[in-house]
């Protein structure tokens, strides 16, 4: 058969349309316990499960927050924690409109021989896994890909076995009942300029699009979670409406319209920048056969980490913040954001780590 | 680089677009001398140069079709051929609001190994061709690649073989002007089902787009010629509307929304099959970020071949024979065909041929 249907087909289809609904996306909360500790040390907060507890808490109790939202994606832990009255995070997302996803991958791996590439592992008992995790609520996963420019980067072995492992990834998700975000991200790192960018993205994306086609992936039940079509971190930047064309360009030329929607992640671009590029995609006037949205991690909850401070005393303050940033990103989906909307210095901080790793 | 750009890339856009109009298509007369001459000696005409270019000229020159259409596609000869009164075939369609359009493979040879596959020849001086075929008028080319659904048919050679020398084409024409029609045909021979075509020709159309992309083929300057999804010959038919769904869902699945048009070939169908599914296919509603148009041959001109017959008396009703047609077909462009068109003789009959060879 072409595309796999299984019994949960129907089911991951529809999942997949919501979770694209206009004017929503997705908060990606899912760090992993090592990467949340990096984001607890910057603002001098113990890393340890209460705290970790709290911060999610305060994110998704934030008062009108969740209608901006059609998922979050959560790391293992969090799946099983609870709200301080005894709510499981879970039970309160679904029951405000949200779709509880799961991070599944396992992180990445040197490929011996390459310079500095890697691949993502995670597929061993993944099957299992996922029946887990759906029981427990979830009905979306996530796996991130990742891959470099370089002199002689993406190489052939990169981009295929990147494809090959989301490709897998996403049937064994599809088996399980849930909906496989397919990530993979093409790295800023480094002094290219934008042409570069949309050249290697739009060749991962035909790779990744091939090897769906290839393992029977069902596309009207996926989603793609891509990178903006940027210049390098070392290069100059340009306009949201540069971004804007490139990045819809490439997708049109790899992404089928199958696709229900496109869920891009932020990178190291600052919250407003992050927002301002994803308003200009939606105002360009070219047709678009899948929506286009947020599933942002650092360009959500940057300023709202700072205004929290770990401190109890902050949370409205902060959780205020968080409702601007979902706000702005959820007018962005319309086309609707005006800049400048929240005069937060922090919104405008670059979030761009080099090497960046999860 | 992803695409290359040609020094043609606007024209190439401009040219695949105007092709894909709304209320046109493409009247397919490319029949090579020894395939007209089957033609032709089915209504008892001799196969010569001189009564080639007559019915040639008794199409191009009826009253009212040319508006129906936006190309045709032709024979080598063809191109340098004149109406009775010295007018160029080419200067006749271009008057006429029609892009003249040039065959270009050299027909299919034997895969050995394979079960009876092929793959399509015509690379060698392509490019010096195209050029040729550029200064005497011609804006786009077609190349058929051929596929059969069997046991073990496709395999993964003869998938691979005729993506890639489809891809190896397209970027040729492209290099020296030409919008390139990227035809793999999936021979319609066989007792398999609707969903057995659709599988298989969704796996034909993902490694086309792999292979275009591969060769940095500008997909906005291109145009895809596919069969229509439908049930072997040897099994039962279905409805339009069914016709529709599968193959607009093939589509959707697997070409990117950066191609302007797909042109479906007409493969065995009668005219008014053709014409009915094509229909339904514009009424569907779904995404169909592409207009749906029609590259037909056979099922344009067989009821006007037959009241024509070769007789000079006869031109006048076998115009009227093929407006008919033409006016229907661009309706059904548009998801207007009443179904009403006057059936000319046999326009009801199949024109399937097992294992038809061009």
């Amino acid at each position: 058969m072409s595309a796999f249907v299984g019994k949960y087909a129907d089911e991951l289809i529809k999942t997949a349309k919501y979770i694209a609904t206009p004017g929503k996306g997705i908060l990606a909360a899912d760090e992993s316990t090592g990467t949340i500790g990096k984001r607890f040390s910057s603002i001098n907060v113990e890393n340890i499960e209460s705290n970790r507890q709290a911060l999610r808490e305060l994110l998704f109790t934030s008062p009108g927050a969740l209608p901006c939202l059609s998922g979050v994606i959560l790391f293992e832990e969090t799946l099983y924690q609870k709200t301080s009255d005894g709510k499981p995070f879970v039970e309160f997302l679904q029951e405000n409109g949200v779709i509880p996803g799961i991070k599944v991958d396992k992180g990445v791996v040197d490929l011996a021989g390459t310079n500095g590439e890697t691949t993502t592992q995670g597929l061993d008992s993944l099957g299992a896994r996922c029946q887990e995790y759906y029981k427990a609520g979830a009905r979306f996963a996530k796996w991130r890909a990742v891959l470099k420019i370089g002199a002689t980067e993406p190489s052939e072995l990169s981009i295929q076995e990147n494809a090959k492992g989301l490709a897998r990834y996403a049937i064994i998700c599809q088996e399980n009942g849930l909906v496989p975000i397919v990530e993979p991200e093409v790295l800023t790192d480094g002094s290219h300029d934008i042409k570069k960018c949309a050249a290697v993205t739009e060749t991962v994306l035909s790779a990744v699009y091939k090897a769906l086609n290839d393992h029977h992936v069902l596309l009207e039940g996926t989603l793609l979670k891509p990178n903006m079509v940027t210049p390098g971190s070392d290069s100059a930047k340009v306009a949201p409406e540069v971004i804007a064309e490139y990045t819809v360009i490439a997708l049109r030329r790899t992404v089928p319209p199958a696709v229900p929607g496109i869920v891009f992640l932020s990178g190291g671009q600052s919250e407003e920048e992050a927002t301002q590029n994803l308003n200009a995609m939606n105002k360009l006037e070219l047709l678009k056969p899948w929506t286009l949205t947020f599933s942002f991690g650092r360009a959500l909850q940057q300023s709202t980490l700072k205004a929290w401070g770990g401190k109890k005393e902050n949370v409205a303050k902060a959780q205020a913040t968080f409702l601007v940033r979902c706000k702005a990103n959820s007018d962005a989906t319309l086309g609707k954001y005006v800049a400048g909307a929240s005069g937060d210095s922090a919104a405008s901080e670059s979030l761009f780590v080099k090497g960046y790793s999860y | 680089m992803a695409s290359f750009t040609s020094k043609y890339a606007d024209e190439l856009i401009a040219n695949a677009a105007y092709i894909g109009t709304p209320g046109k298509g493409i009247l397919a007369a490319d029949e090579s001398t020894g395939t007209i001459g089957k033609r032709l000696s089915s209504i008892n005409v001799e196969n010569v140069e001189s009564n080639r270019r007559a019915l040639r000229e008794l199409l191009f020159t009826t009253p009212g079709a040319l508006p129906c259409l936006s190309g045709v596609i032709l024979f080598e000869e063809t191109l340098y051929q004149k109406s009775s009164n010295g007018t160029p075939f080419v200067d006749i369609l271009k008057e006429g609001g029609v892009l003249p359009g040039i065959k270009v493979d050299k027909g299919t040879v034997e895969l050995p190994g394979t079960n009876g596959e092929t793959t399509t020849q015509g690379l060698d001086g392509l490019g010096e061709r195209c050029k040729k075929y550029y200064d005497a008028g011609a804006r786009f080319a077609k190349w058929r690649a051929v596929l059969k659904i069997g046991q073990n048919e496709p395999s993964e050679l003869a998938i691979h073989e005729n993506a890639y020398g489809l891809a190896r084409y397209a970027a040729i024409c492209q290099e020296n002007g030409l919008v390139p029609i990227v035809e793999p045909e999936i021979l319609v021979d066989g007792s398999h089902d609707i969903q057995k075509c659709a599988e298989v020709t969704e796996r034909v159309l993902a490694a086309c787009y792999k292979a275009l992309s591969d060769h940095h083929v500008m997909l906005e300057g291109t145009l895809l010629k596919p069969n229509m999804v439908t049930p072997g010959s040897e099994s039962g038919k279905v409805a339009p509307e069914v016709v529709a769904e599968y193959t607009v869902r093939a589509l959707q699945r697997t070409v990117p929304a950066a191609v302007p048009a797909v042109v479906f070939l007409s493969g065995g169908q009668s005219e008014e099959e053709a014409t009915r599914n094509l229909n339904a296919m514009n009424r569907l509603k779904t995404k169909k970020p592409w207009s749906l148009s029609f590259s037909f041959g056979r099922a344009l001109q067989q009821s006007t071949l037959k009241t024509w017959g070769g007789k000079e008396e006869n031109v006048k009703k076998a115009q009227e024979a093929f407006l008919v047609r033409c006016k229907a077909n661009s309706e059904a462009t548009l998801g207007a065909y009443k179904g009403d068109a006057q059936l000319g003789e046999g326009a009801a009959e199949s024109l399937h041929v097992k294992d038809y060879k061009y």
